[in-house]
């Protein structure tokens, strides 16, 4: 047991504390001031940015330690009836590696919103947002149970709802917010039923604990139940991630929450609250362990397919940030899928590197949107690197990486998972997940070729955006060119966030040199159909038109969610309201009624008449006498009378 | 009572209650039935009779002793007081009545129905 | 013997006149026969050495209840006199009442061996002086009651048949 603990992990509690002091003081204190408001939020990020690369260093100098024995500090906090729920921090590798990614992305975004958000009337209001959500999702990574990760869950939910909805007075967006509030609930209500069972099963929810069950008592099957009660638990745990990190066929909302600004959209929806869904599997990957293989094998299937789905229908898409949407979509599948095939460390490393680039590409969209005056069409833009030098260069870094191009981050992460997936024995995800690597490489090329490259249109005046944004844009290029870099030494990322026993694994060429080949052919498809134009683009559309249809129109799924909505839950609504009204209703208005008609038959007693009364009366008196006499079964005789009369 | 001795009759207590008992039970009838209401005035002043018969009758026949200087004569002082709370009682309530003529012209006591539902 | 036939005869004179009250349908007549159901009882009260309670009676009941009630019957006739004391139509199930009533009496009496007895001879006490001697000393309080008992009753009687007199100002 690590029993001196390094004395700087026992302020891990620090890096979710900072922002969320920030957010109230914007809240109640600086409202008024745009100045101070953006400068609090912004020193408690980048405080919280410094704690955690003071503790990813601590942890690399502790080498292995920190991975067999987490530092965790807690404190109890509910105590009820049997029920004890701590609250406190863990930190282990994994979460290292998620305080440093999210820290700095939100400190990135934060900073870029000083440009971006120039001007806009709920200033104090956006930045308290934005530090609401830095201290939820950094209080839900560094959760040491599931009761406090399910708080934050939903916190980070509620900020997601309030940022997609910054502007309310869009109907859009503020459809946008509540269909994301409203489909992720539907998967967290899975999820709560999942923690419920496993707190009634295992009377725990810590997750060393429930870690330490499972591993050591796996075999005593009277403890632990036959292996479909973990394996229930796991699929009702996993419909969490599928709301929150938008695998189908709860996507239907990431695309949406576009409505929100574009950091918004580079934080939440890109970098950090979508990867919560894949940390909750990764923090629950014990559970999935031990679930019946088939657990495993449909979250790799819904990856898998998500990946695919995503990916065929971003290349229909025309708005810009759509289309980075839906590739966000396809990358969470890859984690997911990832995850399924026991590439614990390659979805993690994925989940690291997929955060600078994603982020990185739509920040720098965010830049191109600033500069178009907020057009988002990418038909609209054209030869925007002449003028957007910095945007254009960072925006190409990031292609590289997305499409899984060496020596850029997403090769390294990209490969691994696919070389595990084939190891492992699962040629067909393999197959699948190469297809969606060609495919992403296809889209975002067609991207940045049509945006960044070709004549200028000269309607559009752009310039380059301010030093506010640049510099974000800039720093996270340079992480999306090292950030894979981690992978090569021999203490690498997957000595420290892996499961179970460590193998080093040595990089497969040949797998890897396929897979950056069918990047490099989707690169290339894209430069010959947008750049060269030497296939037209237009005659493929007309080919291909019923196809081209259903991409564009997402295959539909938004209508057929709400043909559901309308007629099979109208339907069910519609015969309970029937039922409630005719029914419910009727048997308290039939109570009502019934009380009312007798009272009407029982007044008629009341005649007013005082010669009934008393009949009544002298009536009662003898059968009261009566029931005396002859009370006791004595009717033979008139001895029940000395009751009455005193005879002996 | 044996029928064959008629003669030598003797009248016991079980006898005067028992007829205390007649005056009573009819006295109740008028009060349920009779439609004016100095007729069921004059029942009650029957029932009220019957009780003083039971007083006076259980005074006489088991209370029949004297205790240092006074006799036991408290059936007598029961039966007094009826007599003087009947009267007081009939003053008022025939008072009561002529009120009520005096008002609806009218002493049926169908027609008295003012506590009616 | 004599006792025992005078009894019978004022007993059913008494119950007889009592039957009457409740059944004649003259209201005058129903008043006559109360007179004579006080007469009978009062004869009752003398066989049972109950002298001074007899006076009483025939003062008090016959003397001045008997005739306020003629003269309430005279104040408060209306129509026919020989139908002014009808029975209403719920005249079946007072007799029926009124009978298991009877009944219920009659059999604690009857089932009542303690008051089988004969008449014990009297002690001779019965007497106004008798009587007064216990009203004023062991029944003082409900004797000085029931004095205060008669004057309300008195005073109520007189306001009530005088009727409230209209002031001339709410005119």
């Amino acid at each position: 047991m690590f029993k001196e603990m390094h004395d700087l992990f026992r302020w891990a509690w620090l890096i979710p504390a900072l922002p969320f002091l920030s957010f109230l003081l914007i809240a109640f204190v600086t409202k008024r001031s745009k100045g101070l408001s953006s400068t609090i939020s912004i020193l408690a990020i980048l405080t919280s940015l410094g704690l955690a690369i003071a503790i990813a260093i601590g942890l690399i100098q502790s080498g292995a330690e920190l991975v067999e024995h987490p530092a965790i500090v807690a404190v109890n906090w509910l105590n009820i009836g049997g029920l004890k729920i701590d609250f406190g921090t863990v930190v282990d590798p994994l979460s290292t590696m998620m305080l440093f990614v999210v820290t700095l992305v939100a400190s990135m975004v934060q900073i870029y919103s000083l440009g971006y958000m120039h001007g806009d009337k709920g200033w104090s209001r956006y930045y308290a947002y934005q530090s609401l959500f830095a201290a939820s999702m950094l209080g839900m990574v560094l959760a040491t149970n599931l009761l406090q990760l399910f708080i934050f869950w939903e916190l980070v939910g509620l900020c997601s709802y309030l940022l997609i909805g910054f502007w309310y007075f869009k109907v859009s967006a503020r459809e946008a917010a509540k269909k994301a509030f409203m489909t992720t609930r539907v998967g967290d209500f899975g999820l709560l039923l999942g923690i419920l069972f496993l707190y009634t099963k295992f009377g725990t929810l810590d997750f060393v604990a429930l870690a330490t069950i499972l591993n050591t008592n796996f075999q005593d099957v009277a403890l632990i139940g036959t292996a479909s009660y973990v394996t229930v638990m796991a699929f009702l745990v996993f419909m969490g991630p599928v709301g929150k990190s938008g695998q189908f066929p709860l996507h239907v909302w990431l695309p949406d929450a576009m409505e929100g600004p574009t950091p918004v959209s580079a934080l939440i929806h890109a970098a950090t609250m979508v990867v919560a869904g894949v940390y909750l599997v990764a923090r629950m990957y014990f559970l999935f362990d031990h679930a019946d293989p088939i657990a495993l094998q449909f979250v790799a299937c819904i990856g898998a397919f998500t990946a695919i789905f995503a990916a065929s229908i971003a290349i229909a898409q025309d708005d810009i940030k759509r289309i980075l949407a839906y590739s966000t979509l396809s990358q969470l599948g890859y984690m997911m899928f990832a995850l399924g095939v026991h590439s614990y460390s390659g979805s993690m490393f994925h989940l690291m590197t997929h955060a600078f680039f994603k982020a990185l590409m739509f920040l720098g969209a965010g830049s191109v949107i600033y500069a178009m005056h907020h057009k988002q069409d990418i038909w609209e833009m054209g030869g925007l690197w002449k003028t957007m030098p910095i945007t254009g260069t960072t925006f190409f870094i990031g292609i590289l990486a997305i499409s899984g191009v060496p020596p850029f981050a997403g090769f390294f992460s990209k490969d691994e998972i696919l070389a595990t997936a084939l190891h492992n024995g699962h040629p067909i995800i393999y197959g699948v997940g190469l297809f969606t690597a060609f495919l992403t490489a296809f889209y975002m090329s067609r991207l940045f070729f049509v945006t960044f490259c070709g004549p200028a249109k000269p309607e559009n005046h752009t310039k380059e955006s301010p030093w506010s944004m640049t510099i974000p844009l800039i720093i996270l290029a340079f992480f999306s060119v090292v950030g894979g870099w981690v992978a090569l030494p021999e203490h690498n990322f997957a000595f420290f966030v892996h499961y179970g026993e460590y193998e080093p694994e040595m990089i497969d060429w040949a797998l890897a040199g396929i897979s950056v080949l069918a990047g490099l052919l989707g690169i290339g498809l894209a430069y010959v159909i947008y750049l060269k134009k030497a296939i037209s683009a237009e005659k493929i559309v007309a080919t291909f038109p019923g196809v081209y249809k259903v991409l564009q129109n997402k295959y539909y799924i938004d209508e057929i969610y709400l043909w559901i909505i309308k007629y099979i839950m109208g339907g069910i609504a519609q015969v309970l309201y029937f039922f409630d009204i005719y029914i419910v209703d009727g048997i308290i208005n039939g109570i009502g009624f019934f009380t009312r008609s007798s009272g009407k038959v029982l007044r008629k007693s009341s005649t007013g008449q005082l010669q009934t009364y008393a009949m009544v009366f002298f009536l009662a008196v003898v059968i009261i006498f009566m029931v005396f006499a002859f009370g006791e079964n004595q009717l033979t005789s008139l001895n029940p009378l000395a009751t009455l009369g005193g005879v002996k | 009572m044996n029928l064959s001795n008629l003669s030598n009759l003797s009248v016991g207590l079980s006898t005067y209650l028992l007829v205390g008992a007649m005056l009573f039970s009819l006295g109740l009838y008028g009060v349920f039935s009779k439609r004016n209401i100095i007729a069921v005035l004059m029942s009650i002043e029957l029932m009220l009779n019957a009780v003083n018969i039971n007083f006076v009758a259980f005074n006489r026949f088991i209370w029949n002793q004297k205790v240092d200087v006074h006799y036991i004569l408290n059936g007598h002082v029961a039966a007094l007081f009826v007599i003087v709370v009947a009267a007081a009682e009939v003053a008022v309530g025939l008072a009561l009545v002529i009120t009520i003529y005096r008002n609806r012209q009218t002493t049926n006591v169908d027609e008295f129905n003012w506590l009616k539902w | 013997m004599v006792g025992t036939v005078v009894f019978f005869i004022f007993a059913i004179m008494a119950i007889a006149a009592a039957w009457g009250v409740v059944t004649s349908k003259n209201i005058v007549h129903s008043a006559l026969y109360l007179v004579l159901s006080f007469l009978g009882i009062a004869v009752l009260y003398v066989l049972m050495n109950a002298d001074y309670l007899a006076a009483v009676q025939l003062l008090i009941y016959t003397g001045a209840v008997a005739i306020m009630i003629v003269f309430a019957v005279m104040l408060t006739l209306r129509g026919d006199v020989s139908e002014s004391n009808l029975s209403n139509h719920n005249w079946g199930w007072g007799a029926l009442v009124a009978t298991a009533v009877f009944v219920m009496i009659a059999l604690v009496t009857l089932g009542n061996t303690d008051w089988r007895v004969l008449a014990t001879p009297w002690t001779s006490g019965g007497s106004a002086a008798d009587l007064s001697l216990l009203l004023l000393t062991q029944y003082m309080v409900p004797f000085e009651a029931a004095a205060v008992l008669l004057t309300v009753a008195l005073v109520g009687a007189v306001i009530l048949a005088k009727g409230v007199k209209v002031s001339n100002e709410s005119k």
